[in-house]
């Protein structure tokens, strides 16, 4: 091999500029940085060459014309041929956030039940948690709402013959009919005394937790927490007369009449996110506790802590770090997995707003973009809250 | 020392043990089991009663429908139906009606695959899991041949046994009025475009001042090789075309899954490089691409590639419907695929990285020969988990008016010939069980992999 000698006076091996880790680096980026601009170049171009050619003009003002269809669920008053596609929008968002919101609650409540339940000394408990897990989690989504809908809600009895649940809600293929709630003039009182029972327990639990840190005397919030949620609502309420009423449901020749109406789509898309989701919280929950060295519980019983304030106190907190981020990604796949209620009509984003305004419209580009630009607006707003939640709680340290 | 010795004497030592006496029987024994697992208190054996009775009570009527009510043979609804709705059954009957699974499995597995030809995807079949198998069981040897007949050689002759081969090639570079489109057009096209990238390889090798030799013979080497499979394409085999809209069933859930993944997995590795790159550029660019794919929706993705891919491609291009649910499928895995990848690339210790180029690898060297092999390997659970959500995830491009295996229950249900009462729960016990099987045991094949690859420290 060659000998150089370690001289700064001596020429240095003339290096090719290529082979310069800078210059490379910045070649390879340009080249790339020109391909994307090219291929998105090409795509504008033949995008708006074929919609000139099919006669459709871009933009979004069609958001502003009526849209002459129905939509069977709308949160938000809605009138076929009077409201316009950014209504529609509107319904569908509402709607997709409803069937979330409820379904990421359920899912919750049910996956750590079952997570807890999987831990359990009790081999019954293990073993049918077990079962669930692994019956809900490896079987397609698309398909437990089809074994929802299909299978179970379809095949329910004509509303003629509507099953009664107790003596308030009808159960039939056309849904669920439950009383629907009429507020009396004085209702507003109850809501606010409730609001203040809700504030007050905020702020008495603080204030428990500060002077507990300072003098170390616990005092008791349970009870008059307790007292102010319920009672000082449900006082207000029967001074004020009870302002309330319920129009039940009564069976009617076609459909039953009153009430309100839960569409049996709903209701089996709620069930299908519901117990699939559980399955995967389940597995989090699970991993979580598990994620806990045990030295950790028996350094907990050491100090003399019994088994339920050593879970609440000392395990619980240190497996929220390795479940809440796992968690949001659950929240978030199953908003995600709720655009599946095109398969089976649920009016949400995706079905009413992607799939039937677009195919009245022909605006694919524009509504397209919508949709993908909700989606991942919602997503990208969740991980940033819970991302600033866990820097709270500091879970993700470390 | 006398005294000792009498005293020793007298003292006396037992020399055989004695027989331990037993446990107690409360906490040993089938009764001790028994009470540890099931009945360790009040709570606990509170649970287990209504557990178990709650498991009777779903157990029983499964069992009851699955085999004692079960129909296996008869030839129409008949069989399927009770007195009151025209059929031979109790009027009470609750029971599957296997026999319409029966006659409508082969429509389940190969959908509208037109019948004299299923004999293709069957080939198909035996050579996925002949491939497969053996490469998922570490001890058998020859993984590298394994290896290469999976992303060569099944490729290649899953193509054109399934379209039937014959693709008529005609050219993509030269304008139309020099050459009419034909072979002969694509050929010189072909020949071209290599010429133009041997002499790009020898202007940047002589740019570099390395010797071109290797370069040069990579190039031709990689040009021939296509150009081979590019030749068995366009032959013509005898085989009658099938078009991919009768394709259907399991075959098309699996043609969708196993395209998509072998789609994703180099594409999820570049963009996982690209991630984790120091080029501001090339990181921006993966980031963008991967966090978009996972912020939507496959559904919306899915309904994207059949509306908008027809818009973004030049007038006279067409791609079918199934290449679009590819491309969605396919984009959108590669996302989640980069993901898993960048969670291997950063358990690999930094040591290694240093150690590759003290040793003056080159990026590609150090990731190819030091940093992959053992940033995949730890990720092969990861790699078969996407594959798990990739296979559910295929029901649905029912969406955009495929029929896979999920699809094609829900169009046998049009049926007026087998119309029953209980068609859609035999179907749907059919379909969880099918489902369950593959996905069960891909998952158990990823938690064997789990503990093999745990080295345990």
């Amino acid at each position: 091999m060659e000998q150089h000698e370690a001289s700064p006076d001596m020429d240095r091996p003339k290096a090719a500029v290529f082979n310069d880790p800078k210059i490379r680096g910045l070649i390879y980026q340009t080249v790339l940085l020109l391909a994307v601009v090219y291929l998105a170049y090409v795509g504008i171009g033949n995008v708006s060459g074929n919609l000139r050619k099919a006669h459709i003009a871009s933009g979004f003002g069609f958001l502003g014309n009526p849209a002459g269809f129905a939509i069977s669920q709308s949160l938000v008053p809605y009138n076929e041929g009077v409201s316009t596609y950014f209504d529609v929008y509107l319904v569908g968002l509402l709607n997709t956030l409803l069937v979330s919101v409820l379904g990421v609650i359920a899912a919750t409540v049910l996956g750590f039940i079952v997570g807890v339940c999987r831990l359990s000394t009790n081999l019954v408990v293990r073993g049918v948690a077990t079962i669930y897990v692994e019956a809900f989690r490896n079987i397609p989504l698309l398909l437990h709402i089809f074994i929802w809908y299909f299978g179970v809600m379809r095949l329910l009895p004509v509303p003629r013959e509507s099953m009664k649940l107790g003596s308030f809600a009808l159960l039939n293929n056309r849904g669920v009919f439950v009383p629907r709630p009429i507020l009396g003039d004085l209702s507003w009182a109850t809501a606010s005394a409730f609001a203040i029972g809700i504030v007050a327990w905020i702020v008495l639990s603080r204030w428990s937790a500060t002077r507990q840190r300072r003098t170390g005397h616990r005092f008791p919030v349970l009870w008059p927490s307790l007292g102010l949620v319920i009672l000082l609502p449900l006082l207000v309420f029967v001074l004020t007369g009870a302002p309330l009423r319920f129009d039940y449901p009564k069976l009617g020749t076609f459909q039953p009449s009153g009430g309100i109406a839960i569409l049996p789509e709903l209701i089996a898309l709620f069930l299908a996110l519901t117990s699939y989701t559980a399955a995967f919280i389940a597995e989090i929950v699970r991993a979580g506790i598990m994620s806990v060295s045990k030295g950790q519980t028996e350094a907990a019983y050491a100090l003399g802590l019994r088994p339920s304030p050593a879970l609440r106190l000392v395990v619980i907190p240190q497996a929220m770090r390795v479940i809440i981020p796992l968690l949001t990604s659950q929240y978030l796949s199953l908003m995600k997995n709720s655009s599946l209620a095109v398969a089976i009509a649920y009016p949400d984003l995706v079905s009413v707003f992607a799939g039937t305004a677009l195919n009245q419209t022909g605006q694919a580009v524009e509504i397209i973009a919508m949709t993908m630009v909700t989606y991942l607006g919602i997503s990208l707003l969740t991980s940033a809250g819970m991302s600033w939640y866990s820097a709270q709680k500091s879970w993700m340290e470390r | 020392m006398d005294s000792l010795q009498e005293r020793t004497d007298q003292v006396f030592v037992r020399t055989n043990m004695l027989t331990p006496s037993a446990p107690p029987k409360r906490t040993s024994g089938a009764i001790g089991w028994v009470r540890a697992n099931f009945f360790s208190s009040w709570g606990s054996a509170l649970a287990t009663i209504i557990v178990l009775y709650i498991s009777y009570r779903i157990a029983v009527p499964a069992i009851n429908f699955i085999f004692v009510n079960g129909v296996w043979s008869g030839s129409s609804r008949d069989v399927c139906t009770n007195t009151a709705q025209g059929g031979v059954q109790p009027p009470e009957w609750f029971g599957g009606c296997w026999i319409y699974v029966h006659s409508y499995f082969a429509q389940f597995i190969y959908g509208f695959y037109p019948a004299p030809e299923r004999w293709r995807a069957d080939l198909v079949f035996a050579l996925f899991f002949g491939g497969l198998i053996p490469l998922l069981v570490p001890r058998v040897p020859f993984k590298a041949f394994n290896i290469i007949f999976m992303i060569v050689v099944f490729p290649v002759a899953t193509f054109i046994l399934l379209t039937g081969g014959h693709v008529h090639f005609l050219g993509f570079l030269l304008p139309n009025w020099l050459i009419s489109p034909s072979p002969l057009k694509f050929a010189i096209d072909y020949a071209i475009l290599t010429a133009i990238a041997l002499a790009a390889g020898y202007a940047i090798a002589r740019g570099t001042q390395s010797d071109p030799r290797p370069t040069l013979h990579g190039i031709t080497g990689a040009m021939g090789l296509f150009a081979i499979v590019l030749i068995l394409m366009a032959m013509n085999f005898g085989l009658q075309p099938v078009e991919t809209s009768r394709w259907g069933g399991l075959l098309l859930t699996l043609v969708l899954a196993v395209t998509g993944m072998a789609v994703a997995l180099p594409l999820g590795i570049i963009l996982a490089l690209g991630r984790r790159s120091k080029m501001p550029v090339v990181r921006l660019l993966s980031t963008i691409f991967i966090e978009f794919w996972r912020g939507v929706p496959l559904v919306s993705v899915l309904f994207m590639a059949s509306v908008m891919l027809p818009l973004l491609l030049p007038e006279g291009v067409s791609f079918d419907n199934l290449l679009r649910a590819l491309v969605g499928v396919a984009m959108f895995s590669a996302a989640y695929m980069a993901e898993v990848v960048r969670g291997g690339l950063q358990a690999i210790p930094k040591g290694q990285y240093e150690g590759a180029k003290a040793l003056g690898l080159t990026y590609w060297q150090m990731m190819g020969m030091i940093v992959l092999p053992q940033a995949l390997k730890i990720v092969i659970p990861g790699i078969v988990n996407i594959f798990i959500s990739l296979f559910k995830d295929t029901t649905l491009v029912l969406t955009i008016g495929l029929f896979d295996f999920l699809g094609q229950i829900q169009a046998s249900f049009a049926d007026p010939n087998w119309a029953s009462s209980v068609q859609v729960v035999t179907a749907y016990s059919f379909a969880a069980g099918m489902y369950f099987i593959f996905c069960f045991s891909m998952g158990q094949y990823s938690k064997f992999m789990e503990r093999r690859l745990d080295t345990g420290h």
